[in-house]
């Protein structure tokens, strides 16, 4: 009991760390540069938070995450640029229609089990990709939405530069995992962990999976169309390319890198595998002079692979377990073991 | 050109793209009946063996002695990244290693890109000659190698698995992994063993489809995917299906460019898929049914 509340309190105390560190960055970190980083880094958080409710909670793989986040952000640049509406109501309208093609799609989808459920989510996924390729008097076809997609705003507060947006990006993702907590802490959230463990279990004692199943798919899918939304107005415009195969692959990898059992998950996965992204593009010329793009891709490989073989389990998992030996040992220390 | 001779030039080229896939959906397949893995990386393998031939035949080699060559250095680099990567991970969960095969295929592209660079190679086909006439359709010498080469390897891999013993020892793991490791089969060579001959089988595809498709780095990952779907649709454990899967697909794909809309081909293909896997969850061949809590 005692090591429950003892759990709960360093679990708060965390939180709150993080929150303050999250405001602090901004004004310590000057670089637009860096500053337009952590703005994406917010925006696939909320995306592979989601991501990690279904996959982590309900045990479910997705390989079609770049579709929805797709979906969010067309629905929201096409709305805003070509229809004049309102960019909070586009962001909604692209929320609540992914949201219920999430669901009815996943009707079908999620009678299948772990690789055909893998495939599906796959073609899904290219389906609607080749739509936005295709589609050209609707999305502007492969060289993207031509019309300029215009800068969210509350009032006469206009996010229009990374220092403003980084707070309205870190607000809604910091909202999005706390919102995600709350459901894993809920009933929902026993039920989805319910079917993890076994499925036949779970149905034997009432639980009714496949409804469960949909609405987290669904709900994963309205965080991937929210963060769709801020990646068109934040860049203002909008190609078919970031919402491919590839951005889906990643949404994953950024999950289990990270860890799919705890919450802090999603933000160390997205932020280890962006900054090693972006952090190798700095730094390999510097070491290799006449070095281009290629070893970046080489070492970004070879680290993920490196990554998953001594912590298969992901980052989260390592570090807890760290933590866990290291008090232990503070705890006993004539015990040796 | 009439609608028949219009089908008959779509069926054809239709088997060609589907040998393919199907050779590289038969490595997905093997891989995954012995270790459970989903092996992303598979398209590279492909990939690989064409540049490896596209490079020795430049370098003055004979096709043969190239084809055979390149085929042994895909075997031994998989054989390598197998014990390197593979075996050190294999306590992990399936989806663990099937991440670390999305970083190996990452890393292969890379060096790929590194070696090679980004323009596209040509390699010069088999056999010299026009294209062949056959009812009103036609086709190139070298689709005959594609698919030719395709049924042979077919009839060698089932010949491997029924009378060799190596073969019968890849096929119990098949059946049933356990009972084969009582039976004192080493499940760790016969991961070694399943990867060495996909490789294999990859290599070849990449070898025969070359002097058709341009060989550049990034061609893997379509046929890779391809190969994925191809397996799927035979139910990802069972060879024949595998083969009949990579077939259809090929058909399936030719066809919805040809009389729907070529820049929805992709997307054709993938519809049908979900189709399919709607109305059969398990895959065309795939045993549906219960499963064992």
């Amino acid at each position: 009991m005692k090591d429950l509340l003892r759990q709960k309190r360093l679990r708060h105390a965390l939180i709150l760390l993080f929150t303050l560190i999250i405001f602090a960055v901004p004004f310590l970190v000057t670089n637009n540069y860096y500053l337009s980083v952590l703005v994406i880094i917010g925006i696939h958080t909320i995306v592979v938070v989601g991501l990690c409710l279904l996959m982590g909670y309900a045990g479910q793989i997705s390989l079609g995450h770049a579709a929805f986040y797709g979906l969010g952000a067309y629905t929201s640049g096409i709305l805003t640029s070509t229809y004049n509406v309102s960019p909070w109501l586009a962001m909604l309208a692209g929320a609540v229609g992914t949201g219920i093609i999430a669901y009815l799609i996943g009707i079908p989808i999620f009678r299948l089990k772990e690789h055909y459920l893998a495939l599906a989510t796959l073609g899904l996924g290219l389906i609607i990709h080749v739509v936005l390729m295709e589609e050209v008097e609707l999305t502007g076809g492969p060289s993207g939405l031509s019309k300029g997609i215009p800068y969210l705003s509350i009032g006469s507060l206009v996010f229009n530069n990374d220092f403003k947006y980084y707070f309205l990006v870190w607000i809604l993702a910091l909202l999005a995992v706390i919102l995600a907590n709350n459901v894993v802490h809920s009933r929902i959230g026993r039920a989805l962990r319910s079917i993890h463990g076994s499925e036949f279990a779970a149905q034997s004692l009432g639980v009714d999976t496949g409804r469960h199943k949909l609405q987290v798919f669904a709900l994963s899918a309205i965080y991937a169309s929210v963060a769709g939304s801020l990646y068109a107005h934040y860049i203002t415009f909008i190609s078919p390319s970031p919402f491919g195969l590839m951005t889906s692959v990643q949404f994953v990898v950024m999950a289990v890198v990270g860890g799919l059992a705890s919450i802090w998950g999603p933000i160390l996965g997205v932020s280890v595998i962006t900054v090693m992204a972006e952090g190798l593009k700095e730094f390999m010329p510097l070491l290799i002079p006449q070095a281009g793009g290629e070893y970046e891709i080489v070492v970004y490989g070879i680290i993920l692979v490196v990554i998953m073989i001594f912590m298969p389990d992901g980052l989260t998992a390592t570090l807890v377990k760290a933590y866990e030996s290291w008090r232990y040992r503070k705890e006993r220390p004539n015990e040796t073991s | 050109m009439s609608l028949s001779s219009e089908l008959l030039q779509y069926l054809l080229s239709g088997l060609t793209m589907g040998g393919i896939y199907a050779l590289v959906a038969l490595g997905f397949v093997i891989i995954h009946n012995v270790t459970g893995i989903i092996n992303f990386a598979q398209g590279e393998f492909v990939m690989l063996g064409a540049m490896f031939m596209v490079t020795l035949v430049n370098a003055g080699v004979p096709a043969a002695g190239a084809l055979v060559i390149a085929v042994i250095l895909v075997m031994i680099v998989v054989g390598l990244i197998e014990i390197g990567a593979i075996r050190t991970a294999r306590k992990a969960s399936p989806i663990t290693l099937i991440i670390i095969t999305i970083g190996l295929s990452t890393a292969i592209k890379g060096i790929a890109l590194l070696v090679w660079g980004t323009n596209p190679y040509k390699l010069e086909p088999f056999t010299k000659g026009g294209p062949i006439h056959i009812g009103g359709a036609t086709i190139v010498p070298q689709s005959l190698w594609v698919i030719g080469t395709t049924v042979l390897v077919l009839a060698l891999t089932f010949f491997i698995f029924e009378y060799t013993y190596w073969g019968k020892a890849l096929r119990a793991c098949v059946v049933n992994k356990f009972a084969a490791r009582l039976m004192g089969i080493n499940p760790q060579r016969m991961s070694l063993l399943a990867f060495v001959f996909s490789a294999a089988l990859a290599a070849l595809a990449g070898i025969v489809i070359a002097p058709i498709t341009y060989v550049t780095y990034d061609m893997g990952l379509m046929l890779g995917l391809k190969g994925f779907v191809a397996a799927v649709l035979g139910g990802l454990s069972s060879t024949p299906g595998a083969v009949i899967g990579g077939l259809a697909l090929g058909i399936i794909e030719s066809m919805g460019a040809g009389l729907l809309s070529s820049g929805y081909k992709d997307g054709i293909a993938f519809i049908i898929l979900l189709l399919v896997l709607f109305l059969k969850p398990g895959g065309i061949f795939g045993t549906s049914g219960t499963k064992r809590v």
